[in-house]
Formats: C-alpha cells, structure tokens, sequence
C-alpha cells in the first residue's frame, strides 16, 4: 500500500453533511470485479447530469478542484453501505485526505486499508480551510493541517498512523499473530464445539 | 470480574490478542460472503498465494445482482452475470459453501443465515455489506466490513480492532397494535439521528423488544446501522433458542443442550455501566414514514413534512432545502397527501415471512391503486415457499402486486428492479438516499404493513384504518 506522509494539494470543498457511500459511487459502479478504475464515477449522480454531461456547478467540474488531491466535507462522511468501492473511487480520482467533522464508522475503517487519510477537524476549522486560498498541506508526522497561514492540529491513533506512514500490509501484520491464532482456535474448539461447522 | 455488558461479554470471548501497538485481534467465528463485495478481496488472496484460513466458517451466496423474475433463464445483464460467475468460480477454487441461484434455499445473506442456523448466539460474524448488523437480534456480534477486511478475514479468520463503546436503548411501554420493529427504528433514528450510534455497539432491552418476534428482532439490529452504529444487539432468550431449534446448521442433541447453557449466560450483568443511555416511551407511537433523503428524516404517518425555516442550524435548513427540492416536497404538506407511484416490499429489513404476512393482511381482498406498481420480494426461497404455502402469493398477485423470486431488489436497484426518474415510492427497505433505488427516485420508508396500505390508498394512509381495528 502507498504510505502517507505529508501531502499539498488543492482542496474541494463539498460541505454537505452525510454525504453517503450511494452519493461517492452509486450501485450501478460495485459490479467491477477489480479495484480500480472508478475514478470518474465518483459522486457520479451529482457531477453528470442524467445525458453523462459534466454539471457545471458541481465541485470537481471546476477547473482548480479537478486536480484535487483533499476533499473538505461535512460531518458523518461516508455514511450508508460496507463498498469499499467507496474510498477506490475517491483514491482512483486522486483524493487522499478527506477532512470532515466526522465519519461513519466503516468508511472510515475502509479508508486507512487503502492509503487514504481521514481527518476529524471541528467544522468551524474546515469552513475556515475551505475559505483559504491556494493548496493546503497535511502533515501526518505532525498531525497537523496547514493552509492560508493557519495550521489546525489533529488527533489520530497510533497505530492508524503507523499503518499510513509505512504503508503496512494488515494481513501481514496479522501474519505475526498465526502462533496466537491457532492457539485461540484450539481453546475454542475445547470450549464451544458447537462452533465447528462440518458440512453445508 | 466486574460486570460486564453483553457486548463486553462477546468481546472478550473472542479476543485472541492484543497487540503492542494497543489493537485488538479479534476472532471471526462467522463470515457471510456475496458476490459484490468479494471479488477482489479473492483476487487478493489468489495474488499473495494465501490460502483461505477455515472455508467452512463461510457461508456465501449471491444477492444483491440477482434478477428477481425468470431466474431459470440465467442472468441477462452480463456485468450481473459475470460478478455472479465470478463468486461462483471462487468459491469452488477455495471450497466454500455455496447457496447456488437455483437452490431454494438461496436469498438475501441476511436472511439466508438465520434460516440455516448459520448465525448463532454469542458469535462474531462479518460480512462486506453494513445490513450485517440484522444478525445482532441473536445476540451475536455483527457487523459490516470492506473487500479488504473481507480478505483479512479470509486469510487469517480474525480482526484487528478498536473496541466500541457501550449503548443501550431502552423502549418504554408495549408498542401499540399496527406497528412494529420498523417503526421502532425509525423512531429511535429520528430521534438521536444517523450519526447518533457511532462509536458505538447498541444493546436493545425493554418489553417492546422482549415482544417481538425473531423477525421484529432482525429488523431492529439490521437498521442500526442507519443509526451509525457498529452493531446492534439484543439478548437472547426463549424466544431466540425456539427460532433456531432444528435449524440445519445450529447445533444438534448434547452440543444443542451445551450451547444453550451458555447461551443462557449472554446478556449484559444488572450492573452493567453503559456509556449512553437512550430511552423511548413507545407506547403512543405511531406508523413511521421518512419524508427526506435521510432515515433520520422521520415522522408520523399523521404529521406533516416539516418547514426548513424551523431548523436549528442554517446548515440544518440547508440540508432540509435540499432534501425537500430532490424529494420534491412542500413544508407542511400532510404526509397522508402525498401520492405514490411504486411500492416495494422486500429487503433485509422487512423480507420476512412476518413482514409479508403483515402486508398480505393489509393487502387481502384490497386492489393496488391505479398508477401504482407494486412489487413483493421474498428475503429468501425458504421465504417465498412459507408464503405459498399460506397462500399469500394468491393475495398478493390477487390483489395486483407483482410476486417476486428472492433478492436484495429494489432495495438498492443493482439488478433490473429499478427506479425511473422521479418515481416516488413506499419501501420497507433501509435506506431513502438520493438515487439509492434508481437514479433521481423517490423512497419513503415505511413497515410492510404501511407499505401495503399505501399500495391500496395510493398514497400515505394509517395502516391501523385498514386492519379492522
């Protein structure tokens, strides 16, 4: 997996609150058998209009905000669906940080499994980060957002961080524990033999 | 020890580890497996050369692709076809227990796994789909993951994980005759909204929960996650262990009577410390209908759409704005008055032998509305036998509903059973996001019960005036 260390880039701003997995890669998207590629169905039902015409008014249509590489949102990003197919699209059009008040619980997982960076900032600094002119640049070591001359710090989990900044394999890392796992497996099977399964 | 919630309980039970870094491993006894979610998290595997850990702790089918009418003839839209093929060719490589199309027992993987018995008790189970939370009516540990965490799975049957907080909700008083687990959901949803779960698993107690049946129960858990949390959960008791004995895959003889003592000992200790308390007298509630393009956007079957200009936050306005310009809505119009164009009774949430059985007694004897397409879709084959059985196919078709073969549907469009443009519809489904049923649709989310008598009505009526009561 790529690592995160500290990105500038432009942000787009998309200030909506629950912004939803149907609303960054509609259903008709989740029948590709590969990862990549959905980049340009991200926020498909919003950024085309219903002849595939780009909407001139939506964010990522404008000329700055095509290129961008942070996505500035409001509160419980992600909400709705388990797609991973989610943080593909974002990840596939170039989006690496996504900076909210708050996220919906499986996205968020989903997020750092793929490279991506969620922010949890209060609303009052992202509104602020969305006015600022020019590039903003996220510095993970730091914990820190820095743009239009204001830097925002931010809190994240240890082991999230780590995860992002060396691009960790998580089947891997859990590789390490097989030793564990099987001892688990050997209790559980004393303590409830119920749980094994034989035949469907 | 001291005492412990429910969540607490099935927690440490099935923690394998923890880890320098402060994660904990967590071990998946159960993993429920679809053909979207799941190819790439195969392909994963196949790259790495990892084998797959325990096939047997899977139970896969396919659903959400699956066309609804005519399935004899194959799948005709060929990237359906193709995932569909694709789960198949997988889970032979890997041997993996496979529910095949045309095996009867096939249908939703939520309402596939109860019915073989599959989801027991006290158990962690995962699947790449958020409705995983359904399987937490039997007091197991569910919840949806991404194809990443499908595949960590598959390799190593465990979870790094972040242990959640503590909620419990209590539901005052016995719910009033005409209304169920939906609008208990939805109630709750409106009230602490679809970020007011996160962080958190839910534990679900009171009388009103107590008196549901293991269906009433799925219901419940499987909306939790509109709630935003990680799992829902309810203790299990007589009327659970009645639901599984004899299930294929629950545990037969002496293993049935060992499981069942230990069972007994999964609910959360009196003095339980809960980080979140949220209480609901229940007992004069009334039928649920959302009105916007969010669950938590809910009121009474009697109230009105609201008025933006009475929101709390400008961004609140803004969001009610938009929500009633997609939905296209006026402040303060009664909900009763708003007509109806489809009718979709199905899901994982309400695709149920109870759940038809509450839209077949709305809908016996009754005509769907002129202008109104009406679709009933079994959760599952074993479903759709029940309900032939008892005859409700014949009330349902009688009355000028289509009756379906089992799938996830409507409920999110990707086979054929989708939206037009502009089509406002009644669902008992999870979700009224923007386009989630078709491109520019309209979804109202409703019990089956509601559901049917708007099919009837042709627009939003109180169900309670069509049941004789």
């Amino acid at each position: 997996m790529d690592p995160f260390t500290v990105l500038t880039g432009t942000a787009a701003p998309l200030l909506r609150a629950n912004i939803d997995t149907d609303l960054i890669i509609p259903k008709q998207f989740l029948k590709t058998l590969v990862r990549s590629g959905l980049g340009r169905n991200l926020f498909h039902e919003i950024r085309y209009d219903s002849d595939g015409r780009e909407r001139p008014d939506f964010v990522l249509n404008q000329a700055p905000y095509r290129k961008a590489s942070i996505l500035l949102a409001g509160p419980n990003f992600g909400c709705g669906s388990s797609r991973e197919h989610a943080p593909w699209a974002l990840k596939d059009f170039g989006i690496r940080a996504i900076l909210a008040p708050s996220f919906a619980d499986i996205f968020f997982n989903n997020c750092f499994s793929n490279g991506l960076l969620p922010v949890t900032l209060p609303g009052e600094a992202i509104e602020s980060l969305a006015a600022c002119e020019g590039p903003l640049t996220i510095d993970l070591p730091a914990q820190q957002v820095r743009g239009g001359g204001q830097t925002f710090t931010f809190e994240i989990e240890a082991a999230r961080k780590a995860v992002l900044l060396e691009g960790l394999d998580e089947i891997k890392r859990t590789e390490a524990n097989l030793a564990d796992i099987t001892a688990y497996e050997a209790r559980r099977r004393q303590e409830a033999p119920w749980l094994d399964i034989q035949k469907v | 020890m001291s005492p412990r919630t429910l969540y607490d309980k099935i927690w440490d039970e099935h923690l394998v580890t923890t880890r320098a870094d402060g994660t904990s491993l967590l071990y998946i006894d159960r993993h429920l497996v679809h053909e979207v979610t799941s190819p790439q998290a195969f392909e994963g595997l196949r790259e790495a050369g990892r084998p797959l850990r325990r096939p047997n702790a899977i139970l896969s089918v396919a659903d959400h692709n699956v066309p609804t009418i005519d399935r004899e003839k194959g799948i005709a839209d060929e990237t359906c076809r193709l995932q569909v093929e694709a789960l198949e060719a997988n889970v032979a490589s890997y041997g993996v227990p496979y529910l095949p199309l045309l095996d009867e027992r096939q249908g939703i993987v939520h309402v596939v796994g109860p019915e073989q018995g599959f989801t027991l008790p006290g158990t962690t189970i995962v699947c790449g789909d958020s409705h995983t939370s359904t399987h937490g009516a039997f007091g197991a540990l569910a919840f949806g993951i991404g194809t990443s965490e499908v595949e960590h799975v598959m390799a190593t049957q465990t979870l790094p994980q972040r242990k959640s907080k503590n909620l419990r909700v209590r539901f005052e008083g016995a719910l009033p005759a005409g209304l169920g687990a939906k609008d208990l959901a939805l109630a709750l949803i409106g009230r602490i909204g679809t970020a007011g779960g996160t962080g958190h698993v839910m534990e679900f107690t009171g009388d009103a929960v107590r008196a549901l049946s293991m269906e009433g129960r799925m219901t419940l858990c499987n909306m939790s996650i509109e709630a935003g949390a990680r799992s829902g959960l309810i203790a299990p008791d007589e009327t659970t262990f009645a639901y599984l004995k004899g299930r294929p895959l629950a545990p037969k003889e002496a293993l049935w009577d060992t499981a069942l003592a230990h069972w007994r000992t999964l609910a959360s200790d009196a003095q339980a410390s809960f980080d979140t308390d949220v209480v609901l007298d229940v007992s004069a509630l009334a039928p649920q209908v959302t009105w916007g393009t969010s669950p938590q956007w809910v009121t009474d079957v009697a109230g009105r759409v609201p008025d933006p200009d009475q929101a709390t936050s400008a961004e609140d306005r803004q969001a009610m704005l938009r929500a009633l310009e997609y939905m296209d809505l006026k402040p303060g119009t009664p909900i009763e008055d708003i007509a109806l164009q489809a009718v979709f009774i199905g899901s994982c949430t309400n695709g149920r032998i109870e759940d038809l059985r509450e839209a077949a007694a709305v809908a016996r004897g009754r005509r769907v509305a002129a202008g109104i397409r009406a679709l009933v879709v079994p959760g599952s084959g074993l479903v759709k036998r029940q309900a032939e059985a008892e005859g409700l196919d014949r009330i349902f078709t009688e009355a000028g509903f289509e009756w379906r073969q089992p799938g996830c549907s409507m409920c999110l469009g990707m086979n054929d059973d989708r939206l037009a443009e502009g089509v406002r519809c009644a669902s008992t489904s999870n979700r009224n996001f923007e386009g989630r049923q078709g491109r520019g649709s309209r979804t109202h989310l409703v019990s089956p019960g509601m559901a049917a008598a708007a099919a009837v009505a042709g627009h939003f009526t109180d169900v309670r005036r069509l049941m004789g009561a």
